[in-house]
């Protein structure tokens, strides 16, 4: 690996601690509430490429345990810079072998299939993707259904890829095993977790 | 005294030889001293914090005897920090032991030293009396310990079978 530059890098928490216990929280309940909306907003400067609220999730989940996945949008660039200088984690060229993987730029470029779906003994072990959306208004319209939601909640976040639904789909027939979802916009985060169904409106 | 002085034969051919030798002078001195030295240079200047001082184990790598791989001597605490200064120096710090004001110092100094104003200044107010301390004090553990070696010789003894 090359020597990091650090010319550019920008702080991460100012109070680690009990920051990244209160975005763990906000975490965790957003993905008990698939679909509602949650705030990581911790006055966090994000590198080129990230969200705030990504920004705050890498600082919060990310360490030497946890390989790391970028699209091709943010590997090479101040996104990595980031993440190695704050988290210490490796970051990994396949997919497959990432306990975290960060998408932006274009979503297209990872498909759900290509990430590590956990197996039987261990679904827990699976890839956590956090999916960079341009906004959570204005996109086509998705109705989730499942654990955690009363009867239906509608999203309608844009920037996923067309292919998103039929690649949910398959994620969700895998059950017990595969992908969790987490879609960031500026301060705030969506989470998808594998759970859950997911239909276009009127389909 | 000059840069060139601090340097020790194995930094000699690495690229960035004197941030290494200033950074290794900071590393392991003697937090006090720093200290008092940090102070005496009456330096405050205007910082950012990249990493906040934190205190960790770090494996030391060596081998023991000279010869044969590296292998894991044992664990070492350290303490480390990073800043950057409004005028853009990017400094760390890395000091032995838990003092996060030394590491915190270990930095500021480090972003200074490669700031064309200040870099004179902490290098005669601050790395070279400490370069000079650390030297001395090798010295005297060296001349201790020269003092208690024993010149040990063995005296042939005469084995011939007796007449």
């Amino acid at each position: 690996m090359s020597p990091l530059d650090l010319s550019a890098v920008k702080p991460g928490f100012a109070d680690p601690v009990h920051q990244s216990q209160a975005v763990f929280r906000q975490v965790m309940q957003a993905m008990s509430r698939p679909g509602t909306r949650a705030r990581l907003d911790l006055d966090v400067k994000p590198p080129e490429g990230l969200d705030a609220a990504a920004a705050a999730f890498a600082l919060t989940f990310l360490d030497i345990d946890t390989p790391v996945w970028l699209s091709p949008a943010l590997a090479g660039g101040e996104t990595e810079t980031f993440i190695r200088f704050h988290c210490g984690c490796p970051i990994t060229g396949t997919p497959a072998d990432s306990a975290f993987a960060f998408v932006g730029g274009d979503t297209a470029s990872a498909p759900l299939s290509a990430f590590n779906p956990g197996n039987e003994k261990y679904p827990d072990q699976s890839t956590t993707l956090v999916v960079a959306c341009s906004a959570f208004d204005g996109g086509p319209q998705l109705v989730l259904e499942g654990p955690g939601i009363k009867s239906v909640a509608v999203i309608s976040p844009v920037g996923l890829p067309a292919t998103f639904i039929e690649d949910w789909r398959q994620n969700q027939a895998r059950f017990q095993c595969g992908v969790d979802l987490v879609l960031t916009c500026a301060d705030e985060a969506i989470c998808l977790p594998r759970s859950i169904r997911i239909e276009l409106k009127g389909a | 005294m000059g840069t060139a002085d601090l340097i020790s034969p194995k930094f000699v051919q690495s690229e960035h030889h004197e941030r290494k030798a200033w950074l290794s002078v900071l590393a392991r001195s003697d937090a006090r001293e720093v200290a008092a030295r940090w102070t005496a240079l009456k330096l405050e200047p205007d910082y950012q914090t990249l990493r906040p001082p934190e205190t960790g184990l770090v494996m030391v790598r060596g081998r023991a005897g000279g010869t044969g791989d590296a292998f894991n001597l044992g664990e070492m605490t350290a303490t480390r920090a990073v800043i950057r200064l409004s005028s853009g120096e990017t400094g760390v710090g890395y000091v032995s032991g838990r003092d996060k004001k030394h590491a915190l110092t270990a930095a500021l100094a480090d972003a200074l030293l490669q700031s064309p104003d200040h870099k004179q200044a902490v290098m005669t107010g601050l790395i070279a009396p400490l370069a000079s301390a650390r030297d001395a004090a090798r010295r005297e553990a060296s001349r201790k310990a020269a003092a208690t070696k024993v010149e040990f010789f063995t005296m042939v003894r005469d084995r011939s079978p007796k007449k």
